[in-house]
């Protein structure tokens, strides 16, 4: 049926050229909102038709409007009914509909008068003929001649709820620029049906909305902060490294810290900073020969050092422990490297350590460290330095700064800051040095050969490029998982 | 790291130098130290204890240093000033000797057998003729808190007492009584208390409460006296108050007692070489002599200057510079390492002084030369150490896993190893005694008693923390559990497990049953259609955790790799979910 109409529209279109919508609902007796949403239709067509909005305002009689031109004005309606003699003011009030309004215009208008009469109100003719002025004001409207009427009185009628003023919208319409008298509705879509008859080639298409969002794609995600250990791996392989095992969580306090020349005394070794173990407690299979010798190091010195100096407990070095530091690993790497004929190895790893430590937005218990370290003949302070330069270059970041500074198995030891540009200052973003003899030579590694090394967290780098103040929001349960949704791909570099 | 503070202006007046803060942490930097904050007494103590507290306090700017934990001669501003003074070449090391007064004046300390008990080293020096000032005072009291902080671990290992020797008569003993017998004025008390009673009066008290540990269940306590009974000092606990110094002290008893006698040396001649620049005769001590109880008699402070030679082309190579021997040795004495070229020019002879307590090792001395060259100045090079990479295997399949399972429209949490033991007992209808778990002994929450066995938990409180995700929410981790064995090295191992979930108004056990048939389709593990040792098959089995009659294990190769099923609704609401979870977790290391 509507198409029937829009046919109907077009074709007045065609004959007159253009049309308003309120003439065409009148011709062809629709309602004009029905008339309104065809073209709305007729529109999205494509340029079928030109349609150009109109806004029309005209006077229209209320009801009570309608009753003055039918019976004369509310004043007129009292004037007339008061006899020549006069009559009770409260009789007519009584025998008009609207007397109120119409008593009191009569007399603002100076029509009739009111005398008493033994206290009661008497109302009589002042003048002997009236011309009913509102009455015939709104049989001009009505005849749609309202310019004879000032807008002053129109706006008094309006007052007096006699006139309203009724604004209308209609739409102008044209040909467009591919009118036709016969509408084809455009596709959405283009089908197999249409490729196999190529009645594409017919068709009119509806254009996309390119504005609009794309549906988003089913998938699944990988986690935010498991996409930049991606990358560090990348770069670690890169560079010739070889991972480490580090699916050790327990490790024994031997391993964990005496083997890296760490004193039992050392702070570290407190139960505030460490997670020790009450079951399975101890750990008993050791290397025997060379726990006797990290023991004499300790304890004694020997290859050159002074040693600490106290007496060194095994059974410190029994007592099992969440890791520290995948350092520990590392250390069960050399000692492994130095039980065979040596050869030069660069080793890596990223996985998680555990601290005891008081928990804030920066801090976890756990979290994943990112561990380098090269093991060859004669290796200098300096090639650390280069090869620090080469690795913080792929992570995008190009000025560095060393500061010197203190660990038990590293000497000398240097704390990396580098340039952020964006924070516009120098941040510490990890450790690094050479492995002390004490630590290496006790293993039976030779003389001459040294490890460079270094150290930093995966968080903390993943927290500033992404801009996260606290920890929380990258691990754990309470990550929004939204997050990891919307997540870019990572690129360190950029 | 410790923090030490120093007034500002007191620092460039030593240091005979102003600098603007950046200089002067440009400075640190160089040198190793770290500016870390720039203060004021008030500031801190409004920080610390509120506004109402810092009334009155000084305004004078304090610079707060961080100091490496081994430079015990940089904890205060005589060290600091020192240090920095010698490395900008301004100033040559000084020399530190101890003299031995007069024949039969030397203070003695006697060490009775009964101090084996409880504490049984110690050593002693006096500071003669000293003049102490109100910031040398202060700064002299505050290296003792600093040294008991850091290298005496809380005064456990070496415990400081310093008293004015004008006030006290030797020799002096140290013993060890049971404390009913000890009867003193402690320090800052108006009376004297048995040492019993001190115990209980400092069971509160703000700062020693942290001591009382060290001897509190000890049948005797170490108390060190002189020729009259007059007790100078509890130790680790109080000084009396007898002996007690003042601004007017003008000599110093000085007693270390200590379990660990390396320490106590070090500890002793850290204050003599820091405060010693006080006396009239500068940088000196006074001898005492230590009688122990088989009878040998030690003289303290040792103030021992040790020689080591270092190889110069070894130095250069370790560092990565080519120096000649002269070089090297000012760049050393620049570090209070007063070095010289030995006669066969590729040695340099160095001096360790008995304030670097820290250098014990050749590859310490390199540091030396290295950080006065300026870590900035090496210059850069790449080792030629040829290696070829190499992915451990196991994480190589983990990743290949992760990758798969996040493009079958999983997406991937990352929850922590540590839980409670509620997480995988209670909560999953198990008892924690029936579980191989790995137990942690100091945890100081109930979220770090265990180290995880399973990761369904983490993923179900991955759930509840993300209600408002639309539905399904299908979750997977692939990550490490932890699981006591007898037969690994400590007691324990880690297994590799891959976990996923599938979270809607229906449980969807199909949706993960299909994701493992995926899974062992990408590991090319066939489906086991008559069940046996080749292919993979579920076997229906209970499990507290999940509904009955919803649950398998999944049997690969004829082993048992893991479980999948409907979770129970109770294990759905101890964990605050309201909706069905379909749940795998299988261990992947057989598939390596």
């Amino acid at each position: 049926m509507s198409s029937d109409l829009s046919e109907k529209i077009l074709e007045y279109v065609d004959q007159l050229g253009s049309v308003d919508t309120l003439d065409l609902a009148k011709h062809m007796q629709v309602d004009h909102q029905k008339v309104v949403g065809i073209v709305k239709s007729l529109q999205a067509a494509g340029d079928l038709i030109t349609v150009e909005q109109q806004v029309s305002k005209r006077w229209e009689l209320t009801d009570e409007g309608k009753t003055v031109v039918d019976k004369g004005s509310h004043e007129f309606l009292v004037y007339s009914a008061i006899p020549a003699e006069g009559i009770a003011q409260s009789a007519i009030m009584q025998a008009i509909p609207n007397a109120r309004v119409g008593f009191s215009k009569a007399m603002s208008s100076g029509w009739i008068t009111v005398t008493k009469n033994a206290g009661e109100p008497i109302v009589a003719r002042k003048v002997d003929d009236i011309k009913d002025t509102v009455r015939d004001h709104l049989q001009l409207i009505l005849a749609k001649s309202p310019d004879e009427v000032t807008d002053e009185q129109k706006q008094e009628y309006k007052k007096r709820k006699l006139l309203q003023e009724v604004v209308t919208k209609s739409f102008l319409l044209g040909k467009g620029k591919n009118f036709a008298t016969s509408v084809e509705k455009p596709e959405t879509e283009l089908t197999q049906e249409m490729i196999a008859s190529g009645s594409w080639k017919e068709k009119n298409f509806k254009p996309y909305n390119l504005d609009s969002l794309g549906i988003s794609p089913e998938r699944g995600h990988l986690h935010t902060l498991l996409k930049v250990r991606d990358q560090f791996r990348q770069i670690f392989l890169e560079m010739g490294f070889s991972e480490m095992p580090t699916n050790n969580f327990v490790e024994s306090s031997f391993w964990n810290f005496d083997a890296l020349f760490q004193p039992q005394q050392h702070p570290a070794r407190d139960a505030h900073d460490t997670f020790f173990i009450s079951e399975p407690k101890l750990s008993t299979k050791f290397p025997s020969d060379y726990l006797e010798r990290v023991r004499r190091v300790h304890s004694e010195g020997g290859y050159g050092s002074q040693g600490y100096g106290y007496e060194w407990k095994i059974k410190e070095a029994q007592k099992n422990l969440l890791r520290t530091h995948t350092t520990a690993v590392s250390a069960r790497m050399l000692y492994q490297l130095a039980q065979k004929e040596f050869h030069p190895a660069k080793y890596f790893s990223i996985d998680r350590v555990f601290r005891n430590e008081t928990l804030d937005a920066t801090h976890l218990a756990e979290f994943y460290q990112v561990e380098g370290l090269i093991v060859d003949h004669n290796l200098t302070l300096g090639d650390l330095i280069g090869t620090l330069y080469e690795f913080f270059k792929k992570l995008g970041i190009s000025q560095l700064n060393f500061k010197p500074a203190y660990n038990p198995y590293t000497e000398p030891s240097m704390e990396i800051f580098c340039y952020h540009t964006g924070l516009h200052k120098w941040i510490e973003v990890g450790n690094s040095g050479v492995f002390r003899p004490e630590m290496l030579l006790p293993m039976g590694l030779p003389e001459d050969v040294n490890v460079i090394a270094w150290g930093l967290s995966l968080e903390r780098p993943t927290m500033i490029k992404y801009g996260l103040n606290n920890i929380r929001d990258l691990v754990g349960p309470r990550v929004n998982i939204q997050m990891v949704h919307d997540n870019p791909i990572c690129r360190l570099e950029k | 790291m410790p923090i030490i503070g120093v007034k500002r202006d007191l620092l460039f007046k030593s240091l005979g130098q102003e600098y603007t803060d950046d200089q002067f942490s440009d400075l640190c930097f160089e040198f190793g130290l770290e500016l870390d904050e720039v203060t004021t007494e008030k500031q801190m103590i409004t920080n610390e204890q509120g506004a109402e507290q810092s009334a009155g306090a000084s305004e004078d700017i304090v610079y707060r240093i961080e100091i490496p934990a081994n430079r015990y001669d940089l904890l205060c501003l005589e060290g600091l000033v020192l240090g920095l003074l010698v490395f900008q070449g301004k100033l040559s090391p000084p020399r530190y000797k101890a003299v031995t007064p007069e024949k039969g004046s030397v203070q003695k300390l006697i060490v009775t057998p009964a101090t084996k008990l409880i504490r049984p080293y110690a050593v002693a020096a006096v500071l003669r003729n000293i003049t102490f000032n109100q910031d040398s005072y202060k700064s002299f009291i505050d290296l003792q808190d600093k040294l008991h902080q850091n290298i005496c671990r809380k005064r456990s290992l070496v415990a400081i007492g310093t008293h004015d020797l004008d006030t006290v008569v030797g020799p002096f003993t140290y013993d060890a009584k049971p404390p009913s017998d000890i009867k003193f004025q402690a320090l800052n008390q108006d009376k004297e208390y048995t040492a019993t009673e001190l115990m209980d009066l400092y069971s509160t008290h703000a700062q020693l409460k942290q001591y009382l540990h060290i001897i509190k269940d000890s049948p005797v306590y170490p108390i060190i006296y002189d020729k009259n009974g007059v007790v100078l000092s509890m130790p680790p606990i109080i000084n009396g108050n007898h002996s007690r110094i003042t601004l007017n002290t003008r000599n110093v008893f000085i007693e270390c007692t200590a379990l660990d006698l390396t320490k106590a040396k070090i500890v002793l001649d850290t204050l003599i070489c820091m405060f010693s620049q006080y006396c009239i005769d500068k940088y000196t001590a006074e001898c005492c002599e230590v009688l122990l109880p088989d009878g040998t008699v030690t003289r303290y402070p040792e103030l021992a200057y040790r020689e080591e030679v270092v190889n110069i082309q070894k130095t250069n190579t370790y560092i990565g510079i080519s120096e000649p021997a002269d070089k090297i040795a000012k760049l050393l004495t620049k570090m209070c390492l007063k070095s010289e070229v030995a006669n066969s020019e590729d040695q340099v002879i160095v001096e360790v002084p008995p304030s670097r307590h820290d250098v014990i090792h050749a590859c310490d001395i390199y540091e030396d030369v290295a950080v006065s060259y300026g870590y900035n100045n090496i210059k850069k090079t790449i080792p030629k150490t040829a290696t070829i990479g190499a992915q451990f295997p196991l994480n190589k399949l983990s990743d290949q896993l992760r990758e798969q399972i996040a493009q079958a429209g999983f997406t991937e949490v990352l929850t922590f190893s540590l839980c409670s033991r509620d997480d995988i007992a209670t909560k999953l209808g198990r008892n924690i005694n029936d579980i191989p778990a790995v137990h942690i002994s100091n945890p100081k929450t109930l979220e770090f008693q265990v180290a995880r066995t399973t990761l369904v938990p983490g993923l179900l409180k991955t759930l509840a923390a993300n209600k408002k995700m639309p539905l399904p929410m299908k979750l997977f981790e692939v990550s490490d559990v932890v699981i006591r064995d007898e037969t690994a090295e400590v007691g324990a191992r880690n297994e590799r497990r891959g976990c996923a979930l599938n979270c809607n108004r229906t449980p969807g056990f199909e949706i993960i049953h299909g994701l493992l048939d995926r899974l062992m389709q990408l590991l090319e593990i066939p489906r086991s259609s008559n069940k046996d040792m080749t292919g993979y098959y579920l076997q229906a089995v209970d499990d507290p955790a999940y509904f009955p009659q919803r649950c398998a294990e999944v049997v690969a190769n004829g082993q048992v790799i893991g479980i999948m099923g409907v979770l129970h609704p109770d294990v759905i609401m101890k964990f605050e979910l309201t909706h069905p979870v379909a749940c795998l977790e299988i261990n992947i290391e057989p598939f390596v």
